[in-house]
């Protein structure tokens, strides 16, 4: 190893970076593993892939780019962050996707090897971009990560095009270095990836060793960078994506409630991934079944709650549209089942690997008749598992199909996780029927599926192999009590309504929405549900320091409201609902509480930006005449602060 | 990667489902629910749940380990009226929930009753998937060729040209076979009985309910509303010895009026022409040309050839009995052979704990 002079290390708060480059480039391979190196080292992150429906789009051409964006800090952050201060861009069309993002001064490496005339051709540039002014605002630092990676890898046997596939990993290694990021984990994260391959082991490694060891030698970077660890409470940490810790609360639900978990599934994307983690862990108790449709996901999974099991069913947004005739089934026969929509951009096939939140108003309502259901939302990657267990007590506790609402940007996004005590959590009751819950005039002893617990509403539940509780359910309209088919005009009113009352009287068993407004001075509420919750905290907190006072409440109970809401959102002059979709929550708050929530909405397929946010809580408090009209970013970093 | 479970086949169907206890018998009577029966007069939905309340306490299983799950349409009223769990569903989808439930539970008999328009239309998918599956289940699939309880329109297996409401000038479409369908989607079961025969019918569902696998049961109903005297020609004394033709496993195939010996005067032969199977006059060909039914071939072949002896229309010929019984091992055993619930909250919390971790040993 060549020695050299140690370089100049520079303090910063906290650092984006984005890699970019073709599908095929290794791009969500490489974020994920310097996000790894950045959780290990005690940042706070939050991350944000991004990449095309298409599995390989034409070679070097804008719709094949594929991007992972990682924000970091040494204090606690809410988004993947908005302009990118360091962009990786492996070539031309990679760095034409992106540079719009970026911010006068932002640094920008590019892979040099790949600005040949075809390639900017294909990314439709008319002149090389690293030979005009077109960058002049940057700092444009071509580097041949190609030419380099195949120099590096050359002892080891492989052919040109397979030695040049381990660039991503010359770049990782370049920017680890700028970074002061620990390269260990990544080194054992190769060694066991490529196994059973040592020579694409070998090269790996060794390319990302003279990444590392070129920022340390060469000229074209003065200085690196250290981002210091972020306050965190005790505790043992992981970075975790919102489709795991959704997995891992199916899984930790079902262990709590004692029932095995059966989940219904056929691939979709972007929910796939939670039947790909549950597949992996049959000796838990769980069974997967890749149905032939999502009507038989749910259908199946439907099946295993009657018989029982925990039903599991996960979608997204077309496929949460096969499910509303089954799903209206569930709310008839009162069986217990979580139906997991990882929302993208609609309708129809919309945006599939793009993040939405417009099936609310489908998981309200997307049903014939009156068919009410709970429905819940996590608000960060990590708290899908919290989310995930929720769901299941609701749905086990109350005997009723519950929708959890997640997205795309919470399904792939990342951030660290602080791991709960499993053993601490609390237990979930399935309190099956054992026997009779009848008796006749005459003194028998009958078992009347529709008798409900007088607190909850729940009917009983008894599944089949309970001797002596032998009944006939079905989506036909049952009597009160007892259950048999019932035409009976009284007793559907009763019904409709009381399967009503049931859904409205979880929100007893809810804790009240704590509002944040820590002056108490607010005259602004900003309320959101979902992935927004990362934005719009980011903006509140920049609003904030300037020492403006907005108030926050982030609902993670869409279906029944918690029984307080009414009465804050009464508490405030304006009140702003930001939502990805054309005001689907505002819409219902409105219609519930008669109150004039204003909509602010984005349908981009990426999350708020938080500057965004912030302007959109500048103007609100602008329109109360608390703030000026126009307003400038809080966000007065100079990128150049972050890399010279 | 493929991996082929041993489990010991043949297993029974009702292996796994609790008996009752010695010396306990169930009767018919224990079998019928307490709800009125509300079939139109005259349906043969009665016969079939006769012959099922009749034949279900010949299995001497716990009543409380016999599901029934049915879709929609008039034969899909048939779990109200057994007293056993049961489940009245949605349109098409029983096959699909009742795959959920015999795979959660070994210790279920799970039976799906469904129509033609019910299995064959709506939830066609859904019957496709789960007989290539092999789920353990017993799909009675009662045909009567038209809907009924939408008020008699045309369906999947009504004839060519047919009259309905929705068809004033006739359907054109072209019907499916049930049997030849069952056959095209690998399923291990397939058998063709008639609700007129109880006989036939309650030897059917044994076989049926011993068979461990998905086992399709065409039953051809007859609807006196709708569609009354389809099946006529099977039922009518003067045409119905030239009208069905019994398969008896292991047995030559003969049916006609009976010949000096009492048995059949006509009999099924391979047709060179066509690669398939036809009729004969037994005088006519050699006793070693006539087809011997082997229901146990693991090659459908000859059992599709036989079932497109069926004519579309008047089912002039049309052979009755079991097509294919084949073994082969179940989605669900196998599913549930790779599952198992040895981990603990210690293992989840192992699994959790994965991954890189990192620790911060003080608050900061």
């Amino acid at each position: 190893m060549t020695v050299t002079p140690e370089k100049p290390i520079k303090q910063v708060d906290r650092v984006i970076i984005r890699f970019a480059g073709d599908s095929g480039d290794g791009m969500q391979l490489t974020g994920d593993r310097f996000t790894q190196q950045t959780a290990v080292f005690g940042n706070d992150l939050a991350t944000f892939p991004s990449f095309p429906a298409e599995i390989r789009s034409p070679q070097g051409t804008i719709p094949g780019v594929s991007s992972f964006q990682v924000h970091f800090a040494s204090h606690d952050i809410l988004t993947p962050g908005d302009h990118p201060d360091v962009l990786v861009a492996m070539n031309p069309a990679a760095l034409k996707a992106n540079v719009a993002d970026l911010r006068p001064g932002a640094v920008i490496i590019v892979d040099s090897h790949e600005f040949t005339a075809r390639n900017l051709s294909k990314a439709g540039y008319a002149s090389n971009p690293l030979e005009d002014d077109s960058l002049a605002r940057f700092q444009v630092h071509p580097v041949d990560l190609t030419g380099m990676t195949i120099e590096a890898v050359k002892d080891f046997g492989l052919t040109r095009k397979e030695a040049s596939r381990s660039k991503n990993m010359f770049a990782l290694g370049l920017v680890s270095w700028l970074y002061g990021r620990p390269i260990e984990s990544t080194i054992d994260h190769l060694t066991r990836k490529f196994a059973a391959k040592p020579n694409l082991r070998d090269a790996n490694v060794a390319a990302f060793k003279a990444g590392y060891h070129f920022g340390e030698t060469t000229e074209v970077f003065a200085v690196s960078y250290e981002v210091k660890p972020a306050p965190a409470p005790k505790g043992r940490y992981r970075n975790i994506t919102g489709n795991l810790a959704l997995s891992y609360g199916l899984l930790t639900a079902g262990r709590l409630a004692d029932l095995p978990v059966f989940l219904g599934a056929y691939p979709i994307t972007p929910a796939s991934d939670i039947l790909h983690e549950l597949s992996k862990h049959k000796d838990f108790g769980v069974t997967t079944f890749q149905a032939e449709d999502e009507i038989a996901a749910i259908g199946a999974a439907l099946g295993a709650s009657y018989a029982g099991h925990l039903g599991v069913t996960s979608t997204s947004g077309p496929g949460m549209t096969l499910k509303s005739e089954a799903l209206g089934l569930a709310v008839m026969l009162e069986l217990p089942l979580v139906v997991v929509d990882v929302q993208r951009g609609g309708p129809s096939t919309g945006l599939p690997t793009k993040t939405e939140q417009a099936d609310l108003l489908q998981a309200m309502f997307g049903r014939n008749g009156e068919a009410p259901l709970p429905v819940i939302a996590p608000q960060s990657p990590a708290d899908c598992f919290d989310a995930a267990i929720e769901a299941v007590r609701i749905a086990v506790t109350f005997r009723t199909p519950v929708v959890l609402l997640s997205d795309g940007y919470l399904a792939n996004g990342s951030e660290p996780w602080r791991l709960p005590d499993v053993k601490s959590l609390p237990k979930i009751d399935p309190n099956f029927a054992t026997g009779p819950n009848h008796t006749t005039a005459d003194g028998a002893e009958e078992f009347w599926p529709y008798l409900r617990d007088a607190e909850t509403l729940a009917r009983p539940w008894a599944p089949p192999g309970t001797p002596g509780l032998e009944h006939r359910i079905g989506g036909l309209e049952k009597s009160d009590g007892r259950g048999n088919i019932s035409y009976d005009p009284a007793n559907h009113e009763h019904m409709v309504r009381t399967r009503q009352a049931k859904v409205d009287r979880i929100a007893e068993t809810l804790p009240e929405v704590t509002v944040d407004d820590p002056s108490g001075r607010a005259r602004l509420l900003v309320i959101g549900w979902g992935s927004t919750y990362g934005p719009i905290g980011a903006g509140v907190r920049r609003v904030r320091k300037r020492g403006l006072d907005v108030a926050q409440v982030h609902l993670r109970h869409l279906n029944p409201f918690p029984r307080n809401l009414g009465e804050i959102l009464a508490r405030y002059d304006k009140v702003v609902v930001p939502e990805m979709n054309l005001g689907q929550l505002a819409l219902l708050l409105r219609a519930k509480y008669l109150v004039d929530a204003e909509s602010r909405t984005r349908v981009r397929g990426t999350p708020f930006g938080a500057e965004e946010m912030e302007g959109i809580l500048l103007d609100a408090l602008a329109d109360l005449g608390v703030a000026e009209t126009s307003h400038r970013s809080t966000d007065t970093r100079v990128t150049e602060e972050a890399l010279r | 990667m493929t991996s082929r479970i041993d489990l010991g086949l043949p297993t029974p169907g009702t292996a796994g489902v609790p008996t009752l206890p010695d010396g306990q018998v169930l009767t018919g009577k224990d079998f019928t629910s307490d709800q009125e029966v509300r079939w139109c007069p005259g349906c043969g939905d009665y016969a079939v749940l006769k012959a099922v309340q009749g034949f279900l306490p010949q299995l001497g299983l716990r009543r409380e380990n016999i599901v029934f799950v049915s879709g929609i349409g008039c034969s899909s009223r048939f779990p109200y009226y057994l007293d056993t769990y049961g489940m009245h569903s949605i349109h098409g989808r029983a096959p699909a929930i009742a795959t959920g439930i015999a795979t959660a539970r070994e210790d279920l008999l799970v039976w799906v009753v469904t129509g033609d328009g019910d299995a064959l239309s709506i939830g066609g998918n859904h019957l496709v998937h789960a007989l290539r599956r092999n789920v353990n289940m017993t799909i009675l699939l009662f045909n009567n060729r038209i809907y009924g309880l939408t008020k008699g329109q045309y369906s999947p297996t009504s004839e060519t040209g047919k009259v309905t409401k929705s068809t004033p000038l006739g359907s054109v479409d072209q019907p499916v076979n049930p049997v030849s369908l069952a056959l095209g989607a690998e399923a291990t079961f397939v058998a063709r009985t008639i609700d007129s025969d109880r006989k036939h019918l309650t030897r059917v569902l044994s076989a049926a309910a011993a068979h461990r696998g998905t086992s399709l049961v065409e039953i051809y109903q007859n609807c006196p509303i709708f569609n009354d005297g389809a099946f006529d020609a099977l039922k009518d004394n003067d045409r119905k010895a030239d009208a069905v033709i019994p398969l008896e496993h292991g047995e030559q195939i003969r049916f006609g009026p009976p010949g000096e010996d009492g048995r059949g005067t006509k009999v099924l032969v391979r047709d060179e022409v066509t690669g398939g199977v036809r009729a004969a006059f037994a005088a006519d060909v050699p006793d070693e040309a006539i087809l011997v039914h082997d229901a146990h071939n693991p090659d459908p072949t000859t059992a599709f050839a036989i079932s497109r002896l069926t004519d579309t229309g008047s089912l002039d010929q049309t052979p009755i009995g079991i097509f294919r019984q084949v073994v082969r091992p179940t989605y669900d055993d196998q599913v549930r052979a790779q599952a198992s619930t040895r981990r603990d909250l210690d293992d989840l919390q192992a699994l959790i704990d994965g991954g890189d971790v990192w620790t911060v040993e003080e608050d900061r």
